[in-house]
């Protein structure tokens, strides 16, 4: 369960959050969905306690985030937008460390690491330093880690960036499951249009740090009369997604992480 | 204290795995013993000071536990750069647990380095009055190097970047270790620079050092473990609140 009101950040005299408001459910799949720049990973870093908000109250699973950060941290799972993986482990190391710090039961802890190391495909490279990984190992590995100690609130900032189709396949496979079986609530940010249509049992669209609308891909499409999910994006924010401005750096990023695909 | 000791082992791991980490730590104390020791040898002797490698080589053990352990910092700005600093902030793990478990890591490191100068100073002819004297010198190996794993992460957490750190390097640390006994007797030195190495807690360390491994002291070894305790207790709060506030 997440709920935001009146959630905003600014930097200096920047507003990157603008009183952003919403409720997720338990056992939800919740998207983000806006283009690069829109507050997206703001949005997510205030969340999960790595900044605090200008102002607005956070709550997950019903602890308030501000006050309560230790529980409130461990009650959920991040995969960042950017790595965060440690490059001189090996890919079980750095499953195991995160095993450790969430307080995994050191009876499942071989097995879980085994099963999701296995469905990201990395099982056989656990005793490899990860600095010898592709950028999209690293991320199938940082998504495997995510999930290792079965939080109740899963955080995905832009999961599947430069992941190939069958994996990107297998890992909503997987989220989808989870999420069923253990009632866990995931909350993803995505710039692309498909992903949030499939996956996603409502979809927040937000640009400039303004949450435009939120509702189930029919209710978007119901409320704009259009009859896709790029059409009513398009007549809600007046732009495609795909041909929006985008800066250098983030391109350059999208690049290595397609360059880098498997 | 299973965390801690994760923590720890991580950073054990990573330094074994860095060979160049090992050798380039090496080569500077090598320097110094070779350039100093030998160069400035026989000058020593003629102003009738004695043998100068025997004198120096505590002063360079110190130098590489205290140069090892503010190298750790830096490692905490690599870890924020290559966001894995993130990993370890958002768990929830107190902070005060991963600011322990990395800098004891660090620590561990920096006595290793320490100790793999002291065998290189055997091959260039260092003897330790006393061996079972000079095992307790890895307490204030150990001391030093806590102390400065834990303030090197106090910097590490507020300092963004590399030239950050390596100014206060320059400006705090190197003045600190040059200005302490490790390289020159303070008997002969004038009065300013004898106050600055009396309130400077290298010059302990140094000297509680040439205490155990040569038999002289000239602070007295309980001014000296006075000194590395109040350092060790003050560094540590320092890092431990720093660290509080860290951010990725
Ligand atoms: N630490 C920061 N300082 C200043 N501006 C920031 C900072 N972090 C993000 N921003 C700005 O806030 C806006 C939203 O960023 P972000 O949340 O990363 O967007 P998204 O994830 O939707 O692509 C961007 O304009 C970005 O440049
Ligand atoms: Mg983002």
């Amino acid at each position: 369960m997440i709920e935001a009101s009146h959630l905003t950040k600014k930097f200096g005299n920047f507003t990157a959050v603008n009183d952003i408001s919403f409720k997720v459910e338990a056992g939800e799949l919740f998207a983000l969905l806006g283009p690069n720049g829109a507050g997206k990973s703001t949005t997510i870093k205030m969340l999960t306690t790595l900044l605090k908000p200008t102002s607005g109250k956070l709550k997950l699973n019903d602890y308030d985030v501000a006050k309560q950060q230790d529980l409130t941290r461990k009650s959920f799972g991040i995969v960042f937008q950017d790595p965060s993986v440690d490059n001189d482990l090996t890919a079980y190391e750095n499953m195991q460390l995160h095993a450790v710090m969430y307080n995994v039961p050191r009876k499942e802890t071989d097995s879980r690491i085994k099963e999701l190391l296995t469905l990201v495909e990395l099982w056989d490279r656990r005793d490899h330093l990860v600095k010898t990984f592709s950028g999209g190992m690293k991320r199938r590995l940082e998504i495997a880690r995510g999930l290792l100690h079965h939080p109740k609130v899963l955080f995905l900032d832009e999961p599947t960036l430069g992941l190939d189709t069958q994996t990107r396949n297998l890992l909503w496979g997987y989220v989808g499951n989870l999420a069923k079986e253990k009632d866990m609530t995931v909350l993803f940010t995505t710039h692309y249009l498909d992903e949030a249509e499939a996956n996603a049992n409502r979809i927040a669209i937000i640009d400039h740090g303004k949450l435009l609308v939120i509702g189930t891909a029919a209710e978007l499409m119901k409320q704009t009369k259009t009859n896709t999910l790029e059409k009513a994006y398009l007549d809600l924010t007046g732009k495609e997604l795909r041909d929006e401005e985008v800066s250098p750096h983030e391109v350059w990023r999208s690049r290595q992480r397609s360059r880098n695909m498997r | 204290m299973r965390i801690m000791y994760y923590l720890w082992l991580r950073q054990i791991k990573r330094y074994f795995r860095s060979k160049s980490r090992i050798v380039g730590a090496i080569g500077q104390p090598l320097l110094f013993l070779l350039a100093l020791g030998y160069g400035l040898g026989s000058v020593y002797k003629a102003a009738g000071q004695g043998n100068y490698l025997q004198f120096l080589v505590p002063g360079i053990m110190a130098q590489t536990v205290l140069f090892s352990s503010m190298f750790y910092g830096a490692m905490i700005i690599f870890d924020r750069q290559f966001g894995f600093l993130k990993e370890t902030i958002v768990a929830p793990v107190s902070r005060l647990k991963i600011m322990l478990g990395g800098a004891i890591g660090g620590a561990t490191t920096a006595v290793m380095q320490g100790l793999l100068v002291f065998i290189i100073s055997l091959a260039l002819g260092f003897r330790p009055y006393n061996w079972a004297m000079a095992s307790i010198s890895i307490i204030f190996l150990s001391a030093l190097a806590l102390s400065i794993t834990a303030f090197s992460s106090g910097i590490g957490s507020f300092v963004q970047d590399m030239q950050g750190f390596q100014a206060i390097n320059q400006f705090l640390v190197f003045p600190l270790y040059f200005l302490s006994g490790a390289l020159y007797p303070l008997t002969h030195v004038p009065t300013w620079l004898k106050i600055i190495a009396e309130i400077n807690p290298i010059s302990y360390t140094v000297d509680a050092l040439r205490w155990s491994m040569l038999g002289t002291s000239r602070f007295g070894i309980i001014h000296d473990c006075i000194a590395l305790a109040i350092t060790l207790i003050v560094l540590i709060v320092f890092g431990a609140l720093r660290f509080r506030h860290i951010e990725a």
